[in-house]
């Protein structure tokens, strides 16, 4: 047991100390915090820029219609447009903005002239003012009051509910726990491939420095790829802890740098007094929620989304289904590892490990529209499958029959092919200059002795 | 007393049989080597005494216990496929094989800073395998080998791939490690080796042990009453005045002497060809021909390739 440590210990050190690793860890949460904090940013460039934008309108009915903006400053001109135009190099307006006079019909139409090709975002700014404008006035011509109208608007707020086993009440959104599932299931597909072919790469980089013979007049195989396998799922576990606090540590930072423009503080305070008030009142929860809806639907919502996620449940799912679809995994690569002389002769090989991953992230797909169906339900207890699909279905709430007979299964899969893997491993890793085929393996699994 | 004894070996693979009823007995504190052509079966009995297969019938014993996981600690293997871990750092490593061969951390730091000391080799603590040339990863290996003290020693093919001046060098560590009270089986096809190390052999050739023993007895039993003689001064013919009992071989005349190779015919003894020599001409010379280890080596494969022919 002392052994086997010893070699989690090295496997794991040569591989965090390694600047691949660093870089990886580091790199990793940059670009998901960036996913986040990008447009966020973009949006604090547009603001900043003050479009000066120039009209001359001929038909005077636009006269209020062009209101200065945050980023958008108008000018009336009084001149006519052939000066303006040969002026307009000159002068400091983003564009022009022409609407010529009509006679017997309202003036929908106008013609923007700019040095730089004028953005769609300023196009489409202009041409919805000058559509309101134009259609309060043809609704004033037809007699129309505009209040009337805004009250014949309806808004349609379908709030779904989900009931539990104990009768409670659980807002769902299903938006939210496709996104969730979808994505913890695509990064346990990643990390099985990742750190599986990381097993592989590394007996084979035993078998070809041609150090394992030494190692094993020390250890046993079983221990050797023992060692190696749990020493690389720890490298996995530092590699998705890191990642988790330093990504949340950027947004956090970001966030609180940009939190006077965002107002993200009294956003967040406001969610932990209506949380308290609603908690506090427990009688009361649910009308007191709809309330709050009322008075603040926004803040509310996403406080809601918040809570709709059950972070405990899917982290430590998260972990299960990934080291235990990594142990099943990997102890197959490992094996495949064992049986080839170098990484070209892997390919062969490759494909009954890959196919069924690769099935699982296709399937994936249908799970997430449907994640009760037949489909569903098997593909999530199939252990090959059942690590990506289990993790697709958990966000939206798995029965706990499913849950307790999916794990189970994993965990006999996983000590059946370590099992398989290490009858394999033992005969191949002592085997060289050899073309390996499936043949050859179903033989070394069937002997008895090693 | 033998240390390390094997009983009836048996070990068929898949495809072949590689080891058929094999035993050898390895005296205490002995060089012993096991001779034999490729696949012969060496590579196979040293991983079983190795504990890295299992015989499927047999039994070993070592220090007059039954082999057993424990008793790794104290063999030292250096095996004919070796290698380092090529981006690993010497030290690293050195500690990292030393631990896995029960070798506290500290203590395994000490003697290899003694070792890189003795070999000259201080600064190569910090370097990675792969900057190292072969002959220096030998060094490296050989003393990860016996860095734990082994009482065992097992060298698959030790001199492939040294240098002759490392190869010396690792031929007199081999000596000195035998006086200090280890026992050394050693496999090679080096026969030259064989001659200046061994004590005891064993010779294997297709799965069966064909031959062993003390290497004097062996080379006895092969030296076959043959001597070689150069005369000066003949009174004669010498194949006219020699006596009916000696088989004259071959002969080289030179200027003034001539070499003559003759087989003493029992019950004739070698005094009474010296006698009979004496009256021909004047004896400069006078020599047992001894075979060497790899005459031998080849007239037995050989005789057994026919025997299991017919």
């Amino acid at each position: 047991m002392n052994k086997i440590l010893l070699i989690i210990q090295r496997e794991y050190l040569i591989r965090v100390k390694k600047k691949s690793f660093i870089v990886m860890t580091f790199l990793g949460p940059v670009l998901m915090a960036s996913l986040f904090i990008i447009p966020v940013y973009l949006a604090q460039i547009k603001d900043s820029d003050v479009k000066k934008i120039a009209v001359i309108d001929e038909t005077d009915i636009y006269q209020s219609t062009f209101q200065d903006s945050e980023s958008y400053h108008y000018e009336h001109l009084r001149m006519s447009l052939d000066s303006a135009k040969s002026r307009l190099p000159e002068m400091d307006y983003y564009a022009l903005l022409y609407i010529p006079a009509t006679k017997v019909v309202l003036p929908e139409n106008a013609v923007i002239y700019s040095t730089k090709q004028a953005t769609l975002d300023v196009r489409n700014h202009l041409r919805n003012l000058m559509k309101q404008r134009i259609e309060s006035l043809k609704l004033e011509a037809s007699g129309i009051d505009k209040e009337t109208l805004n009250a014949t608007r309806a808004n349609i707020n379908l709030t779904s509910i989900k009931l539990d086993e104990s009768g409670g009440e659980e807002k769902s959104y299903a938006e939210v726990a496709m996104g969730v599932g979808f994505i913890s299931a695509l990064i346990i597909y990643f990390f099985i491939f990742m750190f599986g072919s990381q097993v592989m790469r590394g007996v084979i980089e035993e078998k070809t420095s041609r150090i394992v013979e030494v190692i094993v007049s020390s250890v046993r195989p079983f221990q050797l790829m023992m060692g190696k396998i749990l020493g690389i799922a720890l490298v996995g576990l530092t590699q998705i802890l890191l990642w988790v606090v330093l990504t949340f540590g950027i947004y956090t930072a970001f966030a609180g740098f940009y939190s006077d423009t965002l107002d993200m503080k009294a956003q967040q305070e406001r969610i932990m007094t209506q949380q308290n008030s609603m908690t506090s009142v427990l009688g009361a929860q649910q009308q007191e929620a709809e309330n709050t809806e009322a008075i603040n639907p926004q803040v509310n919502k996403v406080f809601d989304i918040i809570n709709s996620i059950n972070f405990g449940v899917i982290i430590g799912s998260f972990l299960f289904f990934f080291l235990g679809g990594y142990l099943m995994y990997s102890a197959l690569f490992a094996a495949i590892g064992s049986a080839v002389d170098n990484e070209t002769d892997t390919q062969q090989f490759m494909l009954p490990i890959t196919a069924p991953l690769i099935l699982a992230i296709i399937v994936a797909q249908f799970v997430i529209q449907n994640p009760e169906g037949p489909l569903a339900f098997w593909f999530s207890i199939i252990p090959l499958t059942s690590p990506v699909i289990m993790m697709i279905r958990i966000p939206f709430g798995v029965p706990t029959f499913d849950m307790i007979l999916s794990m189970t299964l994993l965990i006999a899969a996983f000590i059946a092919t370590t099992w398989l893997a290490g009858k394999i491993y033992r005969t191949g890793i002592l085997m060289y200059g050899k073309k390996v085929d499936y043949r050859e393996i179903w033989k070394w699994i069937k002997h008895r002795n090693y | 007393m033998d240390f390390l004894v094997a009983n009836d070996i048996s070990k068929q693979f898949i495809n072949h049989r590689a080891l058929n009823s094999v035993s050898i007995s390895v005296p205490e504190q002995s060089i012993f080597g096991l001779l034999g052509p490729n696949g012969a079966g060496k590579t196979t009995l040293i991983r079983i005494i190795n504990q890295i297969t299992a015989p499927d019938s047999g039994t070993v014993f070592m220090n007059g216990q039954r082999l057993r996981p424990g008793h790794v600690a104290q063999i030292g293997y250096l095996p004919e496929e070796r290698g380092l871990y090529r981006k690993m750092k010497v030290g690293e490593q050195a500690m990292y094989l030393a631990q896995l061969k029960d070798v506290p951390r500290k203590e395994a730091h000490r003697r290899l800073k003694a070792w890189f000391k003795k070999f000259d080799i201080d600064t190569w603590w910090d370097k990675k395998v792969e900057e190292l040339s072969k002959g220096m990863q030998q060094k490296i290996q050989f003393i990860t080998t016996i860095l734990h003290n082994p009482k065992l020693l097992i060298f698959d093919e030790p001199f492939s791939g040294f240098d002759p001046i490392n190869a010396n060098i690792l031929k007199e560590e081999i000596l000195k490690l035998r006086e200090e009270g280890a026992t050394v089986i050693f496999s090679t096809h080096n026969m030259e080796s064989v001659e200046v190390l061994c004590d005891h052999i064993a010779l294997i050739h297709n799965a069966n042990k064909i031959l062993d023993g003390e290497m004097k007895t062996i080379k006895k039993a092969y030296s076959n009453n043959t001597f070689t003689t150069r005369l000066t001064h003949l009174k004669g013919s010498l194949r006219a005045e020699l006596h009916a009992d000696f088989n004259i071989l071959e002969t080289h005349q030179a200027d003034d002497h001539l070499q003559a190779k003759i087989h003493v015919e029992a019950p004739a003894t070698p005094n009474d060809l010296v006698r009979n020599l004496m009256q021909i001409g004047e004896i400069n010379s006078f020599n047992e021909v001894i075979p060497s280890m790899n005459d031998i080596f080849i007239r037995n494969v050989q005789e057994n390739n026919l025997i299991q022919q017919s």
